[in-house]
């Protein structure tokens, strides 16, 4: 199955007072089996209506969604959510969140099976130790965990992700990205990831779609990838094409997303973590590099 | 030391206002209103009652706490009916917005009305149950009085449910009643104990005019009683008895209140 997820002319239309207010107008995307996606764009732009859409929490005003064959009508536990928030239920143990999920994808199986289930996935994303505790008594970083454990542990269709770690400090961003590339190294699952961070966007994905600035937002430009999996965060950052791609997506995001004057800040990039050798720059244009905010050296 | 200071405080100073409050009504005894037993007078009058809490003498001549007891029988079942009814109430309040705009002006319009005007109505109402009626209208005013905070309450909960809760029950797709019971009452709880509190306030005030009406044995019943056989100690004994049973139910349900807080 070369395409598993279709993204068929999707069309998000909220009424307004003054008007109906085109949200996302004609957006169109295909997904390979076993392919990571992030849409980025700039906050507002509409990236994450369309990530609801496709999780079925927000209406489809036109156009239609087929995954795996099926076109999909309403929300599921074929697909594994995870949020920006983590969205655990407080009175909930980390258990008994992942637990909740399980039960109504398993449904057919053993109390023993969904214990392993359960269990398993909290280890790997490293609580095992703490599984029985509520997420009040939870850092930031390790209700996350819970968060995509539980996505993960309904071994869904594919997985949503919605700027799943925009909420953590950078350091724990970093780990939390180890422990999804991880699972999903594992799993091989189908993902379509929302971030405005294009580190982020690069270090994940096989592929990277910019959207245009909303209203009416739709696909603007797709970077491939190329960085081979397993994936290194050093090893990516030293990859000769790592710095030519993050300034071509920066300065998608700082020239042309917009299509309004005026519209939007530049975009919410933070400088590199580790600085890349000068010697590894290919040969950019030149006229990229002027215009970008950051500029490797 | 400041511990210890500290626990003084706690204990002194109420201390002091209950002081004040005996020596106000000490000087009101024997200047404005010589009608009113003294404290003392008080005490010696009311010892009876107070020492022998549970002695059944006659009808309307018992130990206060067996009074209490009575009261407190009659306020659990009207209270219980309260919850019963009005939990249901503040659900389908908090979750439809049609049921709201149909039932919102008529709960306002009901809510205001004192227990003095609904006990005639309720013994009207059960006029049929002969021997029991007073019984029944005694409840009815005690549900329909009490009920309010804990609908409006519950509903208010309902309503402030965070999006991101029912976002994960959507996503998991949980059926109706697995997203009532795991998600819709535990988000709502500490609010509907709220609601709770407050109810229990209101059926314990409630409760004392029924009984002063209807003339049932009980704290209110023996009050209304003392005050035609001209004992006025034992009002003020009445009064008090109240006041701290209410003061004790309160304390309860706050506790059990911020056990459900953190959930």
């Amino acid at each position: 199955m070369s395409e598993y997820l279709v993204i068929d002319n999707l069309t998000k239309i909220y009424p307004s007072a003054r008007g109906p207010a085109v949200i996302v107008k004609d957006f169109n995307l295909r997904l390979k089996k076993g392919e990571f996606v992030t849409l980025i764009g700039h906050s507002g732009c509409g990236k994450s209506t369309v990530l609801g859409m496709v999780a079925g929490l927000s209406d489809i005003t036109d156009g239609g969604i087929i995954l795996a064959g099926k076109e999909l009508v309403g929300a599921g536990p074929d697909r594994g959510v995870v949020f920006q928030s983590p969205c655990l239920l407080p009175w909930f143990t980390a258990y008994e969140n992942v637990m909740l999920g399980v039960d109504q994808a398993f449904y057919t199986a053993s109390p023993q099976e969904r214990n392993q289930i359960v269990e398993y996935y909290l280890t790997v994303v490293g609580l095992s130790d703490s599984m029985h505790k509520y997420p009040s008594e939870l850092s930031q970083g390790m209700r996350q965990r819970v968060g995509i454990a539980r996505a993960f542990a309904l071994c869904p269709k594919m997985l949503l992700l919605d700027e799943p770690f925009g909420m953590l400090d950078s350091l724990t961003r970093f780990e939390l990205q180890e422990v999804l590339l991880e699972l999903w190294r594992k799993d091989k699952k189908t993902a379509l990831m929302v971030t405005h961070d294009v580190d982020e966007a690069l270090f994940l994905s096989d592929r990277v779609v910019c959207m245009t600035d909303g209203p009416e937002a739709e696909v603007g430009e797709v970077l491939d990838v190329p960085f081979e999996r397993p994936r290194d965060r050093a090893k990516v950052m030293a990859h000769p094409d790592y710095y030519r791609l993050r300034e071509q997506l920066i300065s998608f995001l700082n020239d042309r997303a917009h299509r309004r004057p005026g519209s939007g800040a530049p975009p919410p990039s933070s400088p590199a973590p580790h600085a890349a050798p000068a010697t590894k720059l290919p040969d950019p244009k030149p006229t990229a590099v002027t215009q970008l905010a950051v500029s490797p050296s | 030391m400041k511990l210890l200071r500290a626990k003084l405080d706690w204990i002194l100073l109420p201390m002091i206002g209950f002081g004040a409050a005996i020596a106000i009504w000490q000087i009101l005894s024997v200047t404005v209103c010589k009608e009113l037993p003294s404290p003392w007078r008080t005490w010696l009058e009311s010892r009876e009652y107070i020492l022998k809490p549970f002695e059944k003498r006659g009808e309307m001549d018992q130990g206060i706490l067996r009074f209490t007891w009575y009261s407190l029988i009659l306020v659990a079942k009207g209270y219980a009916l309260a919850l019963l009814v009005g939990t249901p109430i503040g659900f389908l309040l908090g979750l439809s917005v049609v049921f709201t705009r149909i039932f919102d002006p008529i709960i306002q319009v009901l809510r205001p009305v004192s227990p003095l005007a609904w006990l005639p109505l309720g013994l009207v109402l059960f006029l049929g149950a002969g021997k029991q009626a007073s019984e029944l209208g005694a409840l009815f005013t005690i549900a329909v009085c009490a009920m309010w905070p804990t609908v409006l309450n519950t509903a208010v909960g309902v309503r402030a449910i965070p999006q991101d809760y029912l976002n994960v029950a959507r996503v998991l797709k949980l059926s109706r009643t697995k997203t009532f019971v795991k998600v819709l009452i535990p988000a709502t709880l500490p609010y509907m104990f709220t609601g709770f509190r407050l109810s229990l306030g209101i059926a314990w005030l409630v409760i004392v005019a029924a009984e002063m009406l209807t003339g049932r044995p009980g704290v209110g019943g023996f009050l209304w009683q003392e005050y035609n056989a001209l004992n006025y100690a034992h009002i003020i004994l009445c009064i008090l008895t109240i006041g701290f049973v209410g003061f004790a139910l309160d304390r309860l349900m706050s506790v059990v209140e911020r056990r459900f807080k953190t959930a």
